[in-house]
């Protein structure tokens, strides 16, 4: 294990009991993530994606293998809130303006008041939402909403951002904005990030590392180290490493399709 | 849109709406002539009856801003008028049914009976009931909030009771409490305790798995994630229970007389003047119940939109 | 089914609390009858235990206990003498009437023994008193829902009827109607409208506006999309009418039925309470006040609680059948 790794996970399993009998969710799930690492773990629905993100904020328990997170446990981690978790859904609350929303996180895990309003700016202005801080959420678009949430998750010190599909449900105008917008904000805060997604596009261009995966049982069968240089305009997706590795990528999600048909 | 686009437009408008006019007004005088030959009062109602209709379509159709009000107010008072001319017309003795004018007669000259009325029954029988009943209920709620197991005994034993004839238990309890306001008020606190627990017991389960998982990353406690997720996003449904009570602690208030209590009172006036067959004074003790129960329900309509202003069902307006 | 060990729990909670109330709340009732009869007692006069608490006075006399338990006019009956109490008035009625009726004083068409239609008939028997406020309020709740739902297809196709009567409709929710039923008896009675259709009257109209109101919600509830799909059709207003809206205003019509139907018995109830009617299960409530007979108070009580149970069982079992074979629920 090297100085920096902040996750590891070595043979991880978790079986969900149903009714149909159980359902292997992860199986043997070998990864290590180093700091300031971004992170894409890409592949089909019921291939684990989301429920090994789960794992790690301690969300679901594993039923076999280890799993540490910033060398604890995963629920130690929680409670030491390692990190931030944006959800698929903005997941607002109407009741608070967009500055209660981002306070609430603060509130919660004791901020002093005059340390609340300061991080509440700051993140405002990291998603570019000055301004909009005193707006209740449902008087915003949903790309400006998702934005708040994400805001939400950066307003307390977890070097951790963990997020499960955050644009999911957005159009591809908005999500390349923000995705672009991601990026940037990744390189100032150096945060470590696990992303949850199923567009290869928004994985390749994101990512130091992808993790492809895919279903029954839920296991990893690609990872991918990206060369692609750190400073990622938009127009880097018409170049061929962009396209190759994008290929690449594919190339592992039709294998683990494969065996399907 | 152009000069002649307009002009075919409202031509087209003014056509149909000519064609649509005439025969229901031709329809409507046949009704009164008819109505008049079997009785000349029969007609003359029901020509005031149509012809106030007629003009309430006519300021439907208008369109105008001001009808969202001026339209119900219009039906409102038409029933007033024709309760007043068929009283008048046909005679109907008092004992039966008193015109609203006798009835506002009975309201001006024994108002302080009446405030006196109002302050046994609906200030201290149904409002003291109704502030404990809630009380007990939401705390009821809280308390049973952390077991799934009571939970899921109590919401289909609550709704149950909530569907049962409450009022029966008002000659019980005034056995116990006395005839004073006390017994009224535990008849409150029975009849609006269960809507309230059953809609308080629902809406904190109202949060989605969503919403508890962001708890979690927080590590939030159990009070924390109470008070700033579950609480809130209970309120619609705690307000639900609180106005559908309202109704419920005056008919409990007023009904809980009739069992039983001093010589002042809603229900205990309704009963005597009932039994002197003063009716006028009956219907200004319903007219009285009738304002006090709109303006509790108003009230805590107007507490439910300034503390749940966010809910989809309130934003309409903003 | 997971849900009938909580339920059970619940119901065994409140008897519980039911039983642990029975001996405080007769215990001054039966040491005051005890003393009279020259038991002895501490403290021995009505004055000192009047000014002793409760709990001492419990302590200090174990021997006046089971009185409490079993007293005759309770301030609170045990549940079991309320169960008794039932069962006497109605099934037990029945067993008695039967091996003394067979004398065969009527006619022999009758496929009813005459003890047992004397169960019916019998002023005590529960039934009978059940059966006169079950009656009003099925006719009543039939005549209210019938009007509700031709008044609310009204509002839902007619512009002017929506906006006068809506907000009345609404509005008379908030008023406590039901406080002056007794009244609308006796007028009825008055003007020489008798039996059934005067308490008819209340239950239709207190089931009338909750199925106005949940209907008008239920036929305005399908969605633009739908309506737009039936309008690339050109389907006629009739067919809008009963392939659209009329279904997919079922589910909320249900849930207003089950309210109106416990509005209505409450009605027919309270209108029986300040009026002298001698039938129904309101009057018995009402006579078991007068002259204080407890028992036969919560008796009535639980019948009327049964009663509406079954109704909104019944309304229940229909709603699950209609909604099923229309595909709304599975």
């Amino acid at each position: 294990m090297s100085q920096d790794t902040v996750i590891k996970a070595e043979g991880l399993n978790l079986v969900f009991e149903t009714n149909d009998g159980p359902v292997h969710a992860l199986k043997d799930v070998d990864l290590e993530i180093d700091k300031g690492e971004f992170v894409s773990f890409i592949g089909p629905s019921g291939c684990g994606k989301t429920t090994f993100l789960r794992c790690i904020a301690a969300l679901e328990t594993p039923t076999g293998g280890g799993l540490s997170v910033n060398g604890m446990t995963p629920d130690e981690a929680r409670r030491n809130r390692a990190y931030g978790y944006v959800f698929q859904a903005a997941g607002l609350y109407p009741w608070r303006t967009i500055a209660g929303n981002i306070k609430l996180p603060l509130e919660i895990m004791g901020y002093s008041r005059a340390d609340q309003e300061s991080r509440v700016k700051n993140v405002l202005e990291l998603v570019d939402l000055e301004g909009f801080g005193k707006k209740y959420p449902w008087q915003l678009s949903g790309g400006m909403q998702q934005r708040a949430s994400i805001a939400r998750a950066l307003a307390f010190d977890a070097d951790i951002l963990l997020m499960d599909e955050p644009f999911g449900a957005l159009d591809e105008i908005v999500r390349d904005h923000l995705n672009e917008q991601l990026l940037q904000l990744w390189a100032r805060t150096n945060k470590t990030i696990g992303f949850v997604t199923h567009s290869i596009p928004e994985a390749v261009y994101l990512s130091t590392k992808i993790v492809v995966m895919s279903p029954r049982p839920g296991r990893i069968t690609d990872i991918i180290d990206s060369p692609l240089p750190k400073e990622r305009p938009l127009d880097i997706r018409d170049t061929p490493e962009f396209l190759e590795i994008a290929h690449r990528v594919r190339e592992g999600l039709r294998a683990g399709h494969a065996y399907d048909d | 849109m152009s000069g002649t686009q307009a002009g075919k437009f409202l031509g087209r408008n003014l056509q149909s709406s000519s064609k649509s006019f005439l025969a229901p007004v031709a329809g409507a005088v046949a009704l009164a002539g008819a109505g008049a030959l079997l009785d000349w009062r029969l007609g003359l109602v029901l020509a005031v009856w149509l012809a106030a209709w007629g003009l309430n379509i006519v300021l439907t159709e208008s369109g105008s801003p001001g009808r969202r009000f001026v339209v119900p107010t219009l039906f409102g008072i038409t029933l007033l008028v024709l309760w007043q001319m068929s009283v008048r017309l046909f005679d109907i003795s008092q004992v039966i049914l008193p015109a609203p004018t006798d009835i506002w007669e009975a309201i001006t000259t024994s108002g302080p009976v009446l405030w006196a009325d109002f302050v046994q029954t609906v200030v201290k029988g149904a409002l003291s009931g109704y502030v404990m009943g809630a009380v007990l209920a939401i705390a009821t709620a809280i308390a049973v909030d952390r077991s799934q197991f009571l939970q899921r005994g109590l919401l289909p034993v609550g709704n149950f009771i909530a569907a049962l004839p409450i009022v029966g238990t008002a000659p019980i309890l005034v056995m116990w409490f006395g005839f004073g306001w006390q017994s009224k008020a535990a008849v409150v606190v029975v009849m609006v305790f269960f809507p309230i627990l059953v809609n308080t017991v629902a809406g904190l389960k109202e949060t989605d798995a969503m919403q508890r998982d962001l708890m979690r990353t927080y590590a939030a406690s159990y009070w924390q994630s109470f008070a700033k997720l579950r609480l809130p996003a209970a309120l619609p449904f705690i307000f639900n229970g609180l106005k559908v009570s309202t109704t419920l602690a005056l008919i409990g208030a007023i009904v809980a007389e009739f069992f039983g209590s001093p010589i002042v009172g809603m229900g205990f006036r309704i009963k005597t003047s009932f039994g002197t067959l003063e009716l006028a004074m009956v219907w200004a003790e319903i007219a009285v119940a009738a304002v006090a129960g709109s303006g509790l329900y108003g009230l805590v309509t107007l507490a439910e939109k300034r503390l749940t202003f966010w809910h989809p069902s309130q934003r309409a307006g903003r | 089914m997971r849900n009938v060990l909580p339920i059970l729990t619940v119901v065994a909670v409140l008897l519980g609390v039911w039983y642990l109330a029975v001996a405080p709340m007769n215990f001054r009732l039966a040491l005051d009858a005890a003393t009279r009869g020259g038991a002895d007692v501490t403290p021995a006069t009505p004055d000192e235990q009047g000014q002793t608490g409760l709990i001492r006075l419990m302590l200090d006399n174990p021997s006046v206990m089971p009185a409490a338990l079993s007293f005759e006019r309770p301030r609170l009956p045990q549940p079991q003498a309320v169960v008794v109490e039932i069962y006497e008035n109605t099934i037990g009625l029945a067993r008695n009437c039967e091996w003394q009726g067979f004398g065969g004083e009527r006619d022999n068409w009758s496929p009813l023994s005459d003890g047992c239609l004397r169960v019916i008939e019998n002023r005590r028997s529960l039934i009978f008193h059940a059966w006169q406020t079950l009656a009003p309020t099925l006719l009543g709740f039939a005549i209210g829902t019938g009007l509700g739902v031709l008044l609310a297809v009204g509002i839902v196709y007619n512009r002017t009827m929506d906006l006068s009567v809506m907000p009345w409709a609404i509005a008379s929710q908030t008023i406590p109607i039901l406080a002056i039923a007794p009244m609308v008896i006796v007028v009825l009675n008055a003007v020489g409208i008798q039996g059934l259709l005067p308490k008819s009257l209340i239950s239709s109209y207190l089931s009338f506006f909750p199925v106005v109101v949940g209907m008008v919600k239920g036929l305005r509830s399908p969605g633009a999309m739908d309506l737009d799909l039936l309008r690339t059709y050109s389907a006629s207003g009739a067919q809008e009418f009963w392939k659209l809206r009329l279904p997919s205003s079922l589910p909320y019509l249900f849930a207003s039925l089950k309210i109106g139907i416990a509005a209505a018995l409450v009605g027919t109830i309270v209108a029986e309470l300040p009026t002298g009617a001698r039938f129904g299960l309101g009057s018995r409530l009402l006579t078991g006040s007068y002259y204080g007979q407890t028992v036969q108070i919560w008796a009535a009580l639980f019948m009327a609680a049964i009663c509406a149970a079954l109704l909104v069982w019944l309304i229940g079992a229909v709603e699950k059948r209609t909604l099923t074979r229309l595909g709304l629920v599975r």
